[in-house]
């Protein structure tokens, strides 16, 4: 995974409350088989008038929001289902960077699986940016992970807190399961005691491609 | 030793490595996994060449995409068909026992895991599916994954985790006739609203949640991670012990017994602290229908659609005129005289025998009201509707004008043809009333199975309670 450190740029706003996964990637996209494209589907039916025509009513396809690469939002965000495909379309649509006031667990746990640091800001700082975001066309934002602060231009400074272990992932772009396997020795020892086999007593009608354990 | 709340027992089993400062990784007992969002993780395995770590205790079915009705027909939506060839393809690469769309045993993850006994009390539970918290109703802790942590489970059996806040949410009182899990549910997340339960694993307590049946209380537990829980649980007693004895993932004779004692000690000890609280009085949770696009906009069917003004925060009044316009709804309507164009009763929330023994109940010798465009009756799994035919359960239906259609996700979440059409409204016994959830500018109100029987009959909502409906859960 591409480590994250510093990131600067274009704040897109998106003025709405809990705003959940079924909306960054409907149910028809679901059956993909790769992590891949997903750019193009993100907030698809907000985005697109039928023949995937771009709604000129929806903030994302503003021209003066072309190419931002940091998602203003508001509270509960990322709410619903667990698909991982909402950070990836997330991702791959050019976002680096997540401001909200809150997210839902899934998603915030699933942002830093892909690299996208959702970084969590108070209610009151968040109306702030929405209000610098919506008067100044161009409105930028310097994101530094090892302070833990969000700076614009004009001298504005805030910082916020996250989880040491969690700042570490995005710092070194860690693969996760490497990392636990790592400890593989303990995982086994665990084994040893607990986690007996799913023993089946009566028989079902399942395709048994499990090998004997 | 101090005394310890349930998710605390089941965390403290489970932590392989415990360490200050960091997350912990905690063992999985049962995975699930199924079409919609393994793929990736195989995929991911494959690149990296690892095996899965432990294929006796993962579990695939085909649900979310699987037709709901005749099967032996080729499958025409050629996505649906890799989807289903993928996940074929991983079970018999890596070693997976599959439950695919033509095993007697088929049906919603979240159905055939307790059915099937494959969830059993003091588990850890996880699948890539939000709704995975219905496991708790047994005392698990279960949640949602995403797909990165899938892969996680697969290569090692375990998650890295840090311990959640919990919290108590107590159910006092009895239930009033018809009054349903449903209900309960609802008018929980009604009242914590829909981030209410985020970074917290909730429990179900009190006398309302303890009479009702494990059908019941899989319902109440499906729908926590809608109030932002991820998990939620209950602990188990005689009424979980009753419904696992005998089948076929659950130990037998002396086995059983030993079982049951171990899970006798999965409950909150006296004393035990939760970081919240809640309380409702059951007797003044009337049936629930939602009037907006998420589970917390909701209200007593008795009641009308509010005025974004009754919202004291300007974001509630913004989403509520946003929600009001996609709806198609007028502040101040009654609900009663809402009008319903299609019924769904299924989804791993309201599809289990209880359900559909209450809703053929309220039907039986009654028909659909003409202005009902289609009624759909999906049972959660193959098992219940072979049990719903040997009740006949599916004549009182299909005399009645609804469709009995076969196991799967279905009009819940409409990856297969069971979509709802633009600016239709359902009364859908379901989970999400999100924007597009049941198909594109669809409009869903959720309710409880015997409500949504009901809106069928009558063509509009309306109470039950005015009815002689049986006590139902």
């Amino acid at each position: 995974m591409k480590p994250f450190i510093t990131h600067t740029g274009l704040v897109a706003p998106l003025d709405r409350v809990n705003v959940d996964t079924d909306q960054m990637v409907p149910k028809q996209f679901l059956k993909a088989l790769t992590r891949q494209g997903f750019g193009r589907i993100l907030f698809y039916d907000w985005r697109y008038l039928p023949g995937e025509k771009p709604n000129p009513q929806f903030v994302l396809n503003f021209p003066r929001y072309k190419g931002a690469s940091v998602l203003l939002a508001r509270a509960n965000f990322g709410c619903g289902s667990s698909r991982e495909h909402a950070p990836w379309a997330i991702g791959d649509y050019g976002f680096r960077v997540i401001l909200a006031p809150s997210y839902a667990d899934i998603f915030y746990n699933n942002c830093f699986k892909n690299g996208i640091l959702p970084a969590e800001l108070t209610e009151q700082q968040i109306e702030e940016l929405f209000k610098r975001t919506e008067k100044e066309e161009g409105y930028s934002l310097s994101i530094d992970l090892p302070n833990q602060t969000v700076r614009d231009n004009h001298g504005l400074s805030y910082k916020f807190e996250i989880v040491p272990s969690r700042k570490e992932v995005l710092l070194q772009g860690l693969d996760d399961i490497g990392t636990t396997l790592k400890h593989e020795p303990e995982i086994t020892a665990y084994e040893k005691i607990h986690a007996a086999t799913a023993t089946m007593f009566d028989t079902v009608d399942v395709k048994n491609y499990s090998p004997a354990h | 030793m101090p005394p310890k709340t349930l998710y605390q027992k089941i965390w403290d089993s489970h932590a392989v490595r415990e360490e200050a400062g960091q997350p912990s990784i905690i063992y999985i007992d049962r995975h699930l996994i199924h079409e919609g969002t393994s793929p990736q993780a195989f995929a991911g395995l494959r690149a990296e060449g690892r095996k899965v770590r432990r294929p006796d205790l993962t579990f695939a079915v085909m649900d979310h995409s699987v037709s709901t009705t005749d099967r032996t027909l080729p499958i025409l939506d050629q996505d649906a068909k890799l989807q289903f060839d993928a996940l074929e393809k991983n079970c018999r690469e890596f070693g997976v026992r599959l439950f695919d769309m033509h095993s007697k045993n088929q049906g919603i993850v979240h159905i055939i895991g307790p059915e099937l006994g494959i969830t059993q009390p003091g588990q850890t539970i996880v699948c890539g599916d939000s709704h995975t918290s219905t496991h708790g109703a047994f005392g698990t802790l279960a949640f949602g994954i995403g797909t990165s942590e899938v892969e996680h489970v697969l290569a090692t059996q375990c998650l890295v985790q840090s311990r959640s806040k919990t919290m108590n949410i107590v159910v006092n009182g009895k239930r009033p006739h018809g009054v349903t899990a449903k209900d309960i549910i609802l008018a929980i997340i009604g009242k914590i609203g829909i981030g209410g339960g985020t970074g917290r694993v909730a429990e179900y307590s009190g006398q309302a949640i303890r009479e009702l049946s494990m059908d019941g209380r899989m319902t109440v537990c499906n729908m926590t991670i809608e109030g932002g829980a991820r998990a939620g649980m209950i602990a188990p007693d005689e009424t979980t012990f009753a419904y696992l004895e005998g089948r076929p993932f659950v130990p037998r004779g002396k086995a059983f017994e030993e079982a049951v004692a171990r899970w006798r000690q999965l409950k909150t000890d006296d004393g035990a602290k939760f970081d919240t609280t809640v309380e409702l009085q059951a007797e003044k949770i009337a049936p629930q229908v939602t009037w907006g696009t998420n589970p917390g906009m909701v209200t007593g069917v008795t009641d009308r659609v509010p005025h974004p003004g009754s919202f004291t925060d300007v974001n509630d009044q913004k989403a509520t005129e946003r929600a009001l316009v996609y709806m198609g709804l007028k502040a101040g309507t009654p609900i009663v005289d809402i009008p319903v164009d299609r019924v769904f009763i299924g989804s791993c929330t309201n599809s289990r025998i209880d359900d559909l023994r209450a809703a053929a109940h309220f039907v039986e010798g009654k028909h659909v009201a003409r202005n009902i465009k289609q009624a759909l009756i999906v049972p959660g799994s193959r098992g219940i509707k072979a049990q719903a035919e040997k009740e006949g359960l599916d004549k009182i239906f299909t005399a009645a004008g609804f469709e009995w259609r076969d196991a799967g996700c279905s009009m819940c979440i409409g990856m297969n043809a069971d979509v709802l059409p633009p600016h239709e409204r359902s009364a859908s016994t379901s989970n999400r009333n999100f924007e597009g959830r049941q198909g594109k500018d669809s409009r869903t109100h959720l309710v409880s199975p015997v409500m949504a029987a009901a809106a069928a009959i009558a063509g509009h909502f309306v109470d039950v309670r005015e009815f002689a409906v049986e006590s139902v859960e």
